[in-house]
């Protein structure tokens, strides 16, 4: 059975139709690709993946577990994690803060308890630390741990953004074109980053991304959209090599 | 290595808060017994700890959860009054150290309720928004009091809007909050030894929190609210957290106010939009998040207007001339680079002295 299942999802702007009859299959352990030009509805589809919108048709099947219509915080309860376009961390929070942030759900004790900080509070902030050092020296970051987060180079930033989410030990990685603005040095560096990822933990990693040599360098397997509709779907070689994508991306 | 001298540098950050706290209140209390402290300070000593614990209260607002809040004088008020009513009633049947204790309970937890309750459709508001609708609030909650007449009688509670005669009391009830006249005869339990124990307490709760679970999810929310849903915080929840506690940390000032006077009133001069704003002040000065500054800044704000009382009409115009200068002198980029750069020459200047011999 496929990871992460999308059956006819849509959902519309007004009048536009923003996605329309998405499907998706990936299976467990895939690097998968999504890709297409500015506007064909790529975020919009990270969007209803991780509750941000809800769809207006279709279902979206976690590993079995229909999520449809579920919000953003049950979402990475269940297992989805994601990165964004534009870089979102928590600027003024530390390296270590901000993927002990990530471990938020996993390690409990109450307000109470850390207002006052009894016992727990110190075991579970011990665990917390060990656990967020453990996930910053996996991603090479550990020597960053005390920076501000707003303070690190772009590409550790990008980095943190991934450890921040693999925090959350999620099933499913959704990274939304984490190769932007990245000189080819960071890129390259950073698809070493996605590689290890998978075969480190193990992930299924859905990604969007503008960059082909990325893409046909680590995606297995690609989507490629366009005005919300999928155009081709496929193994990497084959949909690269369809004249009706290259069309689509370089025109007539 | 590196991981466990940072952790001990926050650490080491709040415990200079405490002993900076401690400190002021050992110095003050020599020169209280030497005789160099003059009556007109010695008033001051515990609206300090008042607007201290205020400020802290409310820096925990702007500066960890991020939203403008100008209805903490609202939940001032609300402490203040919730203890007061309750240190009257109770003043002739219960000893002072208790009463004062579940007053200050009282106090926290009525305005922690109503901080809660204003919180709810408040919160789903941002910055500019949230900050007036909170405004609104503080001045409904200050009117309220202000029109409400409470009395208790063998028959039990009474309140009513209108006026004293509607209470319908009986002969030997007590009239608790008369209207605009507010409350009379509260027991003076504060003093500047209970005000400093109340500010390390708040301190203790508040730098506490901030560096907790729960403390970082909303800092999280503050630096990115989606990012944050995005890692299954939720933000709801952590923000009416952060917001309950920073409005009952307000009503224990409002404690700590209310029986340091005999006469309590809710006048626009002590819970009015006017403080609500003068507490604002004193958080960006101390600066945004810095919750020791607050700390100097409510006390150096709250002694101005006294040490300039000689210069009678000029007064306010002084005070709000060096509020200029010193917020420039505290943040303006220049001011920020200026100072850095003295720092730089002085501690180079030490160090080849140092060199030197």
């Amino acid at each position: 059975m496929a990871l992460l299942e999308t059956k006819n999802l849509g959902i519309s702007f007004g009048g536009l139709r923003a996605v329309n009859a998405f499907d998706i299959s990936i299976e467990k352990g895939q690097l998968y690709g999504l890709i297409g030009p500015n506007g064909a509805g790529k975020t919009t589809i990270f969007n209803l993946l991780t509750g941000v919108y809800r769809p207006d048709e279709g279902a979206i099947l976690l590993d079995g577990v229909n999520l449809t219509g579920k919000k953003t915080i049950e979402i990475c309860r269940a297992g989805i994690a994601r990165t964004f376009q534009n870089i979102r961390l928590f600027g003024d929070l530390s390296v270590l803060d901000n993927v002990k942030a990530g471990l938020h759900n996993h390690y409990q004790y109450s307000t109470f308890e850390g207002v006052f900080r009894l016992p727990r509070y110190f075991k579970t902030e011990r665990e917390m630390n060990g656990r967020a050092s453990e996930l910053l020296r996996v991603f090479g970051l550990e020597e960053y741990a005390e920076y501000k987060a707003e303070n690190l180079p772009y590409g550790q930033q990008r980095k943190l953004e991934i450890a921040r989410a693999m925090a959350t030990s999620p099933k499913l990685l959704l990274l939304d074109e984490p190769a932007a603005g990245m000189n080819p040095n960071e890129t390259k560096e950073l698809m070493d980053t996605i590689r290890f990822v998978r075969d480190h933990f193990d992930m299924t990693i859905l990604l969007i991304e503008h960059d082909m040599k990325l893409v046909a360098g680590i995606c297995e397997k690609l989507t490629v959209l366009n005005f919300g509709e999928v155009l081709a779907q496929g193994d990497t070689q084959e949909v690269l090599n369809n004249p009706e994508v290259i069309t689509a991306y370089l025109g007539e | 290595m590196k991981k466990a001298g940072k952790l001990s540098k926050t650490t080491k950050n709040d415990l200079i808060t405490y002993g900076m706290v401690i400190l002021a209140y050992v110095i003050v209390q020599l020169l209280v017994s030497t005789g160099h402290v003059s009556s007109l300070i010695q008033g001051l000593l515990v609206p300090f700890c008042t607007y201290a614990i205020v400020a802290v209260a409310l820096n925990l607002t702007v500066g960890i959860l991020g939203e403008l809040s100008l209805g903490h004088a609202g939940f001032m008020c609300v402490g203040a009054f919730a203890s007061a009513v309750f240190s009257l009633a109770f003043k002739q049947t219960m000893p002072g150290g208790p009463r004062f204790l579940i007053a200050l309970l009282i106090g926290a937890a009525s305005a922690a309720l109503v901080g809660f309750l204003v919180g709810i459709p408040v919160l789903r508001l941002k910055g500019d928004y949230l900050a007036i609708v909170t405004l609104a609030f503080g001045e409904i909650i200050k009117n309220i009091i202000n029109a409400l007449y409470l009395g208790v009688d063998s028959r039990g509670v009474h309140f009513t809007m209108k006026d004293a005669l509607s209470l319908n009391m009986e002969e030997n009830g007590l009239v608790l909050i008369k209207g605009a006249q507010g409350v009379t005869g509260t027991p003076n339990d504060s003093n500047f030894t209970v005000g400093i124990v109340l500010l390390l307490i708040t301190l203790v709760i508040v730098l506490n929190f901030i560096h907790s679970r729960t403390g970082r999810a909303v800092m999280a929310i503050r630096d990115n609210r989606i990012a944050a849903e995005s890692i299954g915080i939720n933000v709801t929840k952590y923000k009416l957290i952060a917001f309950t506690l920073s409005a009952s940390l307000a009503g224990v000032a409002g404690v700590l106010y209310a029986h340091n006077l005999s006469t309590l009133n809710a006048l626009p001069k002590n819970f009015g939009y006017n403080m609500s704003i003068l507490i604002l002040v004193f958080v960006v000065l101390g600066g945004i998040g810095n919750i020791r500054g607050s700390i100097i800044a409510a006390v150096l704000l709250t002694l101005l207007p006294e040490v300039l009382r000689g210069l009678s009409d000029y007064r306010m115009l002084i005070y709000a001339i060096v509020l200029i200068a010193m917020m420039i002198f505290n943040w303006s980029p220049n001011a920020i680079f200026f100072r850095k750069r003295l720092r730089q020459r002085l501690t180079a200047g030490r160090k080849t002295e140092k060199e030197e011999a």
